[in-house]
C-alpha cells in the first residue's frame, strides 16, 4: 500500500518560500510525475516526502499514518537518487542487500532478495563488481535494485535519467515504466524532461515558483491547459500564443495554437512568409512571419517541400484553439 | 601537450632538485654519519665523511646507559594512544561540521586553528599546575591527554576537509535505506574516508611521536618517550656528540620507517580533493 496526501505543505529556507501550500493526494499504486522547469520546488517537494527535508508546515501522510515527523528510515520509502548515490567501497551485492542489512533481515533471506532483484534487473553477473567497475545505466539499475529490495510503500525517483546518454535514457524510462507495470507500487518521478513526464505518468503534477498549477494526465494537461504556464510547459515544440487583434476576434485576450494544429493551405486565414525550416525527415518545423499575427511556429509533415522565403497560407484546426482571459487562465 | 623542455635544461633543473632535496636530507645523514664514529672523530675537525674507523660502541654504551625499549613502548602509547583517542573525538565533529553545519560552524573551525597560532609555552604554567594536581605528571595518560588536545585542531580539520569531498546523497541514501546515526557514520561514511583517515592517523602518529614541547617538560623519568631519551644525551657536562648521534638515530628510525612505507598513503592523503 502506498497511498501518499499532502495537505498545506510549506517549506522555506531562510525566509525564501519554496514550497507555498501544496495540496496533493497520491493514490495507491499511481505513477505521478512532478513536472517544472528548474528551480520550481518538485526536488525539495520529493525529499519532504522523503524526510530529508522538513516542512516549515502542514502535513504529510503515508497510508493513513501522520508521517510528518517521521526519519527517513521509518517512511517506508525509497529513494533512487539522480547522482545513484551507490556506496562505492561495496560491491553491488552489498549495495542492494544495505536496506535489508539494516532492517535486521537474516543472512540467507538478503541473499535470496538480491538475487532475486538482480534476476529482474539484468545484474546477475555483475552482482561481485564494484559500483566504479559499472557503466551508467548499470550504476542506474543497482540504486533501483537497492530500491526494490525494500519493498517499499512507494518509490521516489529524483531525476534519475538526466545523467545518461540519451539512448539510455529512453531505454531506462522503459525498464522503469515495466517496473512499475509489475510492481504496482506507487512511484513519485521528478523531471524537468516534459517527454519523461508524458511518456511516464499516469498523473502529472505542474510545478511552478513552489505552486501546482495543475494535476491531470498527460493527455488531459495536453488538451486542456489550465493556464498559460500548463501551455506552454506541455508539448513540444511549444505552443504558440498570440495577442492583440487576432486573439481577440476569438474573444480571448491570449490565443493558443500547437504547432502540430496548424494546417497548411493556400486558402488558410493566415498568410506569411516562411523564415527557419528544419526538415527532420519526420517531421518539418517552419518558422512562419505571419502578418498581423506574428512569428507562428507550425510542425508540418516531413513530406512538406518548403524552403526559406516562400509565402504560405497557415490555417489553424478551429476546435484546436486554446483561449486565455487576461490572468493567463483557460476560458472556459 | 607537454611543452618541449631542452636536454640541458632538464639536467640542471634534475641536479638542482637533487641538490636542495640532499641538503635538505644531510643533517639526518650526518647525525647517522656520526653516530658510528667514536667521540674524538666526531668532533674532529676537519671531520671525515666516510672513512674513519667504523663502530658500534655508542649504540653499546646508549643501551647499557638507558632503556631504549622503556622509552620506546612509552612512544608507542602516547603517539598512538593520543591519535586514536583524538579520532574518537574528531571523526563525529567532522561529521557535524561537514554535513550539517550551523551558522557559527566556519567560526569554530577558524577559533580550533587559532589555537594552533598560540605558542605552547604560553600555556606551560596552567597545564603543568593542572597536571601536577591531578597526579598526572610523568604518566602516559597525562601526555596522551595533553597531546590529544594539542593535536585535536589539526585532526578535525583534516577529517573536515575529507568529509567536505564525500557527497552528501550518499549519506542521503544511507539515510533512506533505514540506517540510524551511528549505522551511517559506521557502515558508510567511515569506509568511504579511509583514505582520509588513514593519512590523518599517520601524520598524526608522526607529530606525536616528535612532539618534545610536552614530552620534555611533564615526563621525568616513569613516561618518558623517545624525545627525552635524545634530550638526556645533551648534558650539560660535556656534549658527545656521537652517543646524542646514536641516540637520536634510533629515535627517529621507526618513524621514519613507518614514513617511508606509508609515504604513498600519506601523499595521496595530503592532496586528497586537490587533485582527484
Amino acid at each position: 500500500m502506498g497511498e501518499i496526501v499532502l495537505s498545506q505543505v510549506k517549506k522555506s529556507f531562510g525566509g525564501v518560500s519554496i514550497i507555498q501550500g501544496i495540496d496533493l493526494r497520491i493514490a495507491d499504486g499511481e505513477f505521478v510525475v512532478f513536472v517544472g522547469p528548474s528551480g520550481c520546488g518538485k526536488s525539495t517537494l520529493l525529499r519532504l516526502i522523503a524526510g530529508l527535508e522538513d516542512v516549515s508546515s502542514g502535513n504529510i501522510s503515508i497510508d493513513g499514518r501522520d508521517a510528518t515527523d517521521l526519519p527517513p528510515a521509518r517512511r517506508g520509502l525509497a529513494m533512487v537518487f539522480q547522482s545513484y548515490a551507490l556506496y562505492p567501497h561495496m560491491s553491488v551485492r552489498k549495495n542492494i542487500a544495505f536496506p535489508l542489512r539494516m532492517a535486521g533481515v537474516p543472512a540467507a533471506e538478503q541473499e535470496r532478495k538480491v538475487e532475486a532483484a538482480a534476476r529482474v534487473l539484468n545484474l546477475t553477473p555483475y552482482l561481485d563488481r564494484k559500483p566504479s567497475q559499472l557503466s551508467g545505466g548499470q550504476r542506474q539499475r543497482v540504486a533501483i535494485g537497492r530500491a526494490i529490495v525494500r519493498e517499499p510503500a512507494a518509490f521516489l525517483f529524483d531525476e534519475p535519467l538526466s545523467n545518461l546518454d540519451a539512448a539510455l535514457r529512453v531505454s531506462m524510462r522503459q525498464e522503469i515504466s515495466e517496473l512499475h507495470q509489475s510492481l504496482k507500487t506507487t512511484m513519485i518521478y521528478v523531471t524537468h524532461d516534459q517527454v519523461e513526464a508524458m511518456t511516464m505518468a499516469d498523473k502529472i503534477v505542474v510545478l511552478n515558483a513552489g505552486r501546482i498549477e495543475q494535476v491531470g494526465s498527460p493527455l488531459e494537461l495536453y488538451r486542456r491547459p489550465a493556464n498559460l504556464f500548463v501551455a506552454g510547459f506541455i508539448g513540444s515544440p511549444k505552443m504558440n500564443f498570440i495577442e492583440g487583434a487576432e486573439a481577440a476576434k476569438h474573444g480571448a485576450h491570449t490565443l493558443g495554437i500547437r504547432p502540430e494544429h496548424i494546417d497548411i493551405a493556400a486558402a488558410g486565414p493566415w498568410k506569411g512568409r516562411v523564415g527557419l525550416c528544419e526538415h527532420l525527415g519526420s517531421d518539418t518545423f517552419l518558422k512562419v512571419d505571419v502578418e498581423g499575427v506574428g512569428q507562428i511556429n507550425v510542425r508540418a509533415s516531413g513530406e512538406v517541400a518548403l524552403a526559406f522565403g516562400d509565402t504560405v497560407g497557415l490555417a489553424p484546426q478551429p476546435d484546436k484553439l486554446h483561449r486565455f482571459d487576461e490572468a493567463g487562465n483557460a476560458a472556459t | 601537450m607537454a611543452r618541449e623542455v631542452s636536454k640541458g635544461r632538464k639536467a640542471a633543473v634534475t641536479a638542482l632538485a637533487w641538490g636542495i632535496g640532499l641538503l635538505i636530507f644531510f643533517p639526518i645523514l650526518w647525525t647517522v654519519l656520526t653516530s658510528f664514529k667514536t667521540e674524538a672523530e666526531a668532533i674532529a675537525s676537519p671531520p671525515s665523511f666516510l672513512f674513519f674507523d667504523w663502530t658500534l660502541e655508542n649504540y653499546e654504551t646508549v643501551n647499557e646507559r638507558s632503556d631504549y625499549l622503556v622509552h620506546f613502548w612509552n612512544s608507542v602509547v602516547i603517539a598512538l594512544g593520543s591519535t586514536l583517542v583524538g579520532l574518537l573525538v574528531a571523526v563525529p565533529a567532522a561529521w557535524s561540521m561537514a554535513f550539517v553545519p550551523g551558522k557559527r560552524t566556519k567560526d569554530v573551525l577558524m577559533w580550533m586553528l587559532s589555537t594552533k597560532m598560540m605558542p605552547a609555552v604560553g600555556v606551560l604554567v596552567p597545564i603543568y599546575l593542572l597536571a601536577r594536581d591531578t597526579g598526572l605528571l610523568d604518566t602516559k595518560l597525562g601526555l596522551v591527554i595533553v597531546l590529544t588536545l594539542v593535536n585535536l585542531p589539526i585532526i578535525v580539520w583534516m577529517l573536515y576537509t575529507y568529509f567536505k569531498e564525500i557527497p552528501g546523497e550518499i549519506l542521503e541514501a544511507a539515510r533512506m535505506d533505514g540506517a540510524s546515526l551511528s549505522s551511517e557514520i559506521l557502515y558508510v561514511l567511515t569506509p568511504m574516508a579511509v583514505p582520509g583517515i588513514a593519512s590523518t592517523l599517520l601524520l598524526n602518529v608522526i607529530l606525536a611521536w616528535n612532539e618534545s614541547f610536552w614530552t620534555l617538560n611533564l615526563t621525568a623519568a616513569n613516561a618518558a618517550p623517545l624525545t627525552a631519551f635524545i634530550a638526556s644525551y645533551s648534558s650539560p657536562e660535556g656534549l658527545f656528540y656521537a652517543k646524542l648521534s646514536a641516540a637520536s638515530t634510533m629515535a627517529i628510525a621507526p618513524i621514519l620507517i613507518l614514513g617511508w612505507f606509508s609515504q604513498k598513503q600519506l601523499v595521496r592523503g595530503l592532496t586528497f580533493g586537490a587533485v582527484k
